[in-house]
């Protein structure tokens, strides 16, 4: 059988756990908190290199960032990937979430053909689950998202999607895109032998708009068409309210208030 | 001078922090407790290279510098320091005096298991009788055509139980003393070897440390590790690396009981406040964070002459004891910052205070620490 040829794409994100937003700003204060890889693209990973496994060829994984994203290619390389894109440049600061599929888009075309690319469901920075359905959009290929298993056996990838109260079986051919979900394969442990492969940055390739020719009309904030308006924390305080009297009079009491508020 | 670190070193810190995160957190309480060997967790390290990380990649090592060595122990030891003793004995003087004294025959015969964790490594130097002073041991080894036979007792071996290879330090030469000491790799499955009494220890309970019994235990000629004669100096050489990964692994077990102090210290109330609000408190979380710091500092010097290949037996020493005294002083105070829950197995204080009391004294007593560095510094 073939070898399968694999890319997944990861994120570098800041640890929403310890993130705070700033009342002042509204914006996220991202001074001092660890960067990490994206969760789910770490299961991403994993998905990836089992298929590797078990049938051979190649993942390459791929990151559109500031150039310190390098940091979550090594930490994959550690993992297993066998190499590595890291797409930065200036001129890409400020790309939305369609034009972050875009560039990605023009990478992948750039390197030679692949049979799967796989992605984390969302980020935990952004959380909008768009990037992985637009850059199959942009490839012109299916996309199957929230994937929780992925096998592939003559010539065909068997995908579980795990939706809110089903689980779905999805048959597909290669070349495909899938998104994988945190309930996907637990990622391995990083290995010490990889390290100093990894940090040699022999694995990885450093590409801009240059190198994929991305007319300026394409390019960062300007070429965006999405921009935040504001960002705030939601107010989570609930007020309960308490009737008294008999059980009769109190459930008369909540209709009426339900009527009040609407809900009934 | 230059504070920062590599990337590869920042990378095998944050690999060894989420592995112990994953591997050790959850059950390192109930191994305490039980006394019970982590084997699952050891047999993971060895594919991921943690059980070769002084050993060069062509015998089967992961081949890491000393500084991320100590990273990597120091991660371990903050949520295991039963795990990070075995990790540190095992790589240190189990494994790395066959790669330093080792011919080629012995280190492509022993390494690779060793290097990536198929077989586990032990170091045996103390016996009932000598401790501080291993001049004196009394283990013998006479010389009989191609063996040594060798007779007599060492105890308190960490992994003696489990592990497959053993260096044993023994008299060729009682006269001679220190430099009639050879050192053998001795294999457990050899003729002659019984594993004693399993010691039931005040701390680092789940490495398993027991005395090792030979009776005319029969070791081939070709296992003698470096010349005959040569053994004293060379344990120790390797205990002067070993102590290195023992100071990290003090700042592990500090590290671990200055973060639960202060995670209770904003917990608990007393007098309608915080009492991480009070000032005794707080400065006592200033002095552990500050002897931590200085603690580690010395640590990552030693490591890095080390692997510029200048010596630093002193500085290892000196580690060794502020490290393992800063990790004493550091888990009193944050055994005293919790109150009655500190003395109870439910808060990880408790522990911590029971591993470090032990790190003052294996790889040499906080006393013998300070004999090698007043003996080096009144040298001078
Ligand atoms: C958990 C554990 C694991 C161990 N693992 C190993 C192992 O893997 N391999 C191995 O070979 N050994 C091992 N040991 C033994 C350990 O290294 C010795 O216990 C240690 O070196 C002290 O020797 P001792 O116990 O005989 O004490 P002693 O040497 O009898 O010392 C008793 C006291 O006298 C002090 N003292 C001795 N001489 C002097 C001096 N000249 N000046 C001032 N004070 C002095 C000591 O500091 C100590 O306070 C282990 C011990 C423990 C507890």
């Amino acid at each position: 059988m073939a070898p399968l040829s694999i890319i997944v794409t990861v994120k570098q994100v800041p640890d929403t756990n310890e993130v705070r937003i700033d009342p002042k700003t509204n914006s996220l204060m991202r001074e001092g908190i660890p960067s990490i890889l994206n969760p789910e693209d770490a299961n991403a990973v994993e998905a990836a290199l089992r298929l590797r496994d078990e049938h051979g060829g190649s993942v390459t994984a791929i990151t559109m960032g500031p150039p310190q994203a390098e940091a979550v290619l090594e930490e994959v390389l550690c993992l297993g990937v066998d190499r590595a894109v890291l797409l930065s440049d200036r001129a890409f600061a400020g790309s939305d979430t369609l034009l972050t599929a875009f560039t990605l888009s023009r990478a992948v075309l750039k390197m030679k053909k692949f049979d799967l690319i796989l992605c984390g469901r969302q980020a935990i920075d952004g959380d909008t689950a768009q990037v992985g359905p637009q850059l199959a959009a942009f490839l012109g290929i299916p996309q199957v998202t929230y994937a929780e298993e992925i096998v592939f056996s003559e010539g065909l990838f068997r995908i579980q999607r795990g939706l809110e109260h089903t689980r779905e079986l999805v048959a597909a051919r290669p070349p495909l895109l899938v998104t994988v979900s945190a309930s996907g394969p637990v990622p391995r442990h990083g290995s010490l032998y990889a390290l100093a492969a990894a940090c040699s940055g022999e694995h990885i390739k450093r590409w801009g708009a240059r190198e994929l020719a991305l007319p300026p009309s394409m390019l960062g904030l300007s070429a965006s068409p999405t921009a935040v308006k504001k960002i705030f924390e939601p107010d989570r305080s609930v007020k309960g309210e308490a009737f008294e009297g008999s059980e009769k009079e109190m459930a008369a009491q909540l209709i009426v208030r339900l009527r009040e508020t609407g809900c009934l | 001078m230059d504070f920062s670190f590599t990337r590869a070193q920042v990378l095998a810190r944050d690999m060894a922090r989420s592995f112990a995160q994953a591997e050790l957190a959850p059950y390192a309480q109930q191994w305490d407790e039980q006394a019970r060997f982590p084997a699952e967790a050891i047999a993971k390290m060895g594919p991921l290279g943690f059980m070769g990380m002084c050993i060069p990649r062509e015998y089967g090592g992961s081949a890491l510098d000393g500084v991320s060595y100590v990273l990597v122990i120091e991660e371990l030891a903050s949520v295991c320091a039963s795990t990070a003793i075995i990790v540190s004995v095992h790589n240190s003087v189990g494994a790395y005096p066959i790669y330093l004294m080792g011919s080629d025959e012995q280190k492509t015969k022993y390494l690779p298991d060793l290097a990536t964790g198929r077989k586990l490594g032990a170091f045996a130097l103390t016996e009932p009788n000598v401790g501080s002073d291993p001049a004196s041991i009394e283990t013998s080894a006479r010389s009989d055509g191609g063996f040594f036979i060798l007779n007599g007792t060492k105890t308190f071996i960490t992994s003696a139980g489990t592990s497959d290879t053993v260096i044993v330090m023994a008299s060729t030469d009682r006269a001679q003393r220190g430099r009639g000491i050879s050192a053998f790799i001795v294999e457990k499955s050899f003729p002659g070897i019984t594993v004693g009494t399993h010691e039931n220890k005040l701390g680092i309970r789940a490495s398993d440390t027991c005395e090792l019994i030979f009776e005319n235990c029969r070791v081939p000629r070709a296992n003698l590790l470096g010349p005959e004669g040569a053994g004293l100096r060379a344990a120790l050489n390797a205990l002067g690396f070993g102590r290195v990964g023992v100071a990290a692994q003090a700042i592990g077990v500090a590290r671990c009981a200055m973060e639960a102090a202060v995670h209770y210290s904003r917990e608990r109330n007393q007098f309608g406040k915080p009492i991480g609000s009070f000032q005794a408190i707080q400065w006592m979380i200033a002095d552990m964070a500050t002897e931590i710091e200085a603690a580690r500092l010395l640590t990552l010097r030693a490591a890095k002459l080390k692997d510029e290949g200048r010596p630093f037996a002193t500085e290892g020493s000196m580690a060794k004891l502020f490290a393992s005294e800063t990790a004493m002083r550091t888990a009193t105070k944050a055994v005293q910052i919790h109150g009655g829950y500190g003395c109870m197995k439910d808060y990880v204080v408790e522990r911590c205070f029971r591993d470090a009391k032990v790190i003052e004294i294996y790889e040499g007593t906080s006393e013998i620490q300070r004999l090698i560095i007043s003996g080096s510094v009144i040298k001078k």
